[in-house]
């Protein structure tokens, strides 16, 4: 299994309810519904992923987040909701993460590393706007349109009184590794942040 | 004469008539001490019953679903595109019912059968249906068919309506509920076109305050005024424009009032032809049904109150142009099942042809219908 769904994995339990904003074609909900007994939603609005998820049993609701927020549900209504790489790719990411821990206890956010040393590499000698695995568009088609660092992220919790209850740094292949853990804004190029506004 | 039929359809299919015998008491309070149901069916019923398939029909539906009943009827029956070998709707793997509700004018027991107690037809004496009455009636059919729980009740539009009020009447007795161009209640807006329709057919000088049966006249000139406003609104402007523009007859302007252009001709041939075969009472009492429904009601108006009993799953559907229910209605349903924490998915399918799009395969429907209904054929060992 890819990495940052087992590391996501290891934080749903039993019965929690889960929201994933931007479900693509429903894996993790699958495997949250199947191994760990999780029930939930996916928003999803690509049409192909929507017919694959409720093809599989994984309950999706066509909906933008850009246009519609999260407006339709209530506050506190669910354990964990999750956004793996798509936080980059909504309007107003800091609206986002606030609506988050308004209808979910936890968040868990999964976005790409604009600071990893091959995209800094890509800008500073190349002069052409960075590619990578975890980024593989060009500047003009690209859906990522709110890219940030570790530090910038970390930065708009802090503001925001957001915890960050963890940090797993990963590389752009989903895996672990030392270099990502001993300098993550430099050599990490996927964090997997968990979140929330209870405290500890 | 065809000497084949589409290798995807379920072939000719025989209507049968079902007589029940013991009373039914409706939410108007009056009863139907014995009633007839006709239905049909497509496929095979499993050793467990696990995989029967209810479909449940709009205004102006019927039994006649899927399939011929000749080899020489001119069109299938009205959601063969669904219901087939194959189709989303797969009869290879569910038991397909469909019938003909109470009230209605194709072989069910409607204001123009025969009331026993008189020996005259009933007439305008028919009580009103509720959804709720329809849905009652098809757990009575259940039963005797020896279906506990449906793998899925099915609707689209006034059909989506007796699917949700399945859901909570009978939340043990179906696994999914599928909502398809429909709404929780209608619209200031949709009743008043439904109030039009009425009037067209009451103020018909051949209606006789219903009893055109008794004098052997039909109210046709009401009855196609009332089919031609309905119509209007299961088009969209894009879908007309697109089909008669403002296209004429003839080349030119002949400065009088008789159908001109296209439009207006296919509008009177549309009301002509259904003033022939359907019953101005029954339409009564099915655009009544829809004004009434409103399961909110009794809940403050709080549809997610109303839903906390439902059990089964819901797969809803819309269509971006359909004014008549639009995606906003489907949407509002949506919510109120997250609100009360069901199990829901929704898409908003793009089609052109406003809320009869519910009736055509486009492709996208077509995938997600058939991906929705395969995992549920796979969820009761279909």
């Amino acid at each position: 299994m890819r990495l940052d769904l087992e590391i996501i994995q290891q934080w749903v339990q039993p019965g929690h309810r889960v929201l994933d904003l931007g479900c693509g074609d429903g894996t993790l909900l699958d495997f949250l519904q199947r191994e760990r007994g999780a029930t939930g939603f996916g928003l999803e609005i690509n049409p192909d992923h929507i017919t694959t998820c409720m093809g599989r049993g994984v309950a999706v609701i066509e909906q933008n987040l850009d246009t519609q927020g999260l407006g339709n549900f209530e506050d506190q209504t669910f354990d964990i909701v999750l956004m793996t790489q798509a936080l980059q790719a909504v309007r107003r990411p800091d609206m986002v993460l606030d609506e988050m821990l308004r209808v979910g206890r936890e968040g868990i956010v999964t976005f790409p590393n604009f600071a990893h040393w091959r995209l800094r590499w890509g800008l500073t000698f190349k002069g052409r706007m960075p590619e990578s695995d975890a980024l593989p568009y060009k500047w003009y088609n690209t859906p990522n349109i709110r890219l940030c660092t570790f530090k910038d992220f970390e930065a708009l919790c802090r503001q925001k009184n957001i915890r960050i209850k963890s940090r797993r740094v990963v590389d752009g292949q989903h895996q672990n590794s030392w270099l990502a853990r001993l300098w993550p804004n430099m050599l990490g190029e996927i964090a997997i942040y968990r979140i929330t506004r209870e405290t500890p | 004469m065809p000497d084949s039929l589409p290798t995807d359809s379920v072939g000719i299919v025989t209507p049968q008539t079902l007589h029940f015998d013991a009373p039914i008491t409706l939410a108007c309070g009056q009863t139907l001490e014995s009633y007839d149901l006709v239905i049909e069916t497509y496929g095979e019923l499993n050793a467990d019953a696990s995989n029967a398939v209810l479909i449940c029909h709009a205004l102006s539906g019927n039994h006649h679903a899927a399939g011929y009943h000749t080899m020489d009827e001119r069109k299938p029956g009205w959601w063969d595109s669904c219901i087939g070998p194959g189709k989303p709707i797969d009869t290879n793997r569910f038991f397909v019912v469909s019938l003909n509700n109470l009230g209605g004018c194709h072989g069910s027991t409607g204001p123009s059968s025969i009331n026993p107690a008189t020996a005259q037809p009933y007439g305008p004496e028919f009580p009103v249906i509720t959804v709720s009455d329809w849905v009652q009636s098809q757990a009575l059919l259940a039963d005797r068919l020896g279906i506990a729980c449906w793998a899925a009740v099915v609707g689209g539009s006034l059909g989506g309506m007796q699917a949700l009020q399945w859901s909570l009447d009978y939340p043990d007795r179906l696994r999914h509920a599928v909502v398809i161009a429909s709404t929780p209640r209608l619209t200031a807006q949709n009743i008043a076109f439904n109030e039009v329709a009425r009037q067209a057919i009451t103020s018909d000088r051949e209606f006789h305050d219903g009893r055109y049966q008794d004098f052997e006249a039909l109210p046709r000139r009401g009855l196609m005024l009332a089919r031609m406003v309905g119509h209007i609104t299961y088009l969209s402007d894009a879908s007309m424009g697109e089909k008669f523009g403002r296209e004429l007859r003839d080349q030119a302007y002949k400065f009088g009032y008789d159908a001109e252009f296209q439009v207006e001709s296919y509008l009177r041939y549309q009301g002509e032809r259904f003033s022939e075969v359907f019953d101005a009472n029954t339409y009564l009492l099915m655009t009544r049904a829809l004004d009434y429904f409103d399961p909110a009601y009794e809940f403050g108006g709080d549809l997610s109150k109303a839903l906390a009993a439902a059990r089964c799953e819901y797969l809803v559907l819309s269509f971006s142009t359909d004014w008549r229910f639009t995606p906003a209605r489907s949407e509002e349903m949506v919510n109120a099942m997250i609100a009360a924490r069901k199990r829901v998915s929704y898409a908003e399918i793009d089609a052109p042809w406003g809320h009869d799009a519910f009736l055509i395969p486009t492709p996208r429907y077509t995938d997600i219908f058939t991906a929705y209904m395969d995992r549920v054929a796979r969820e009761v060992g279909a």
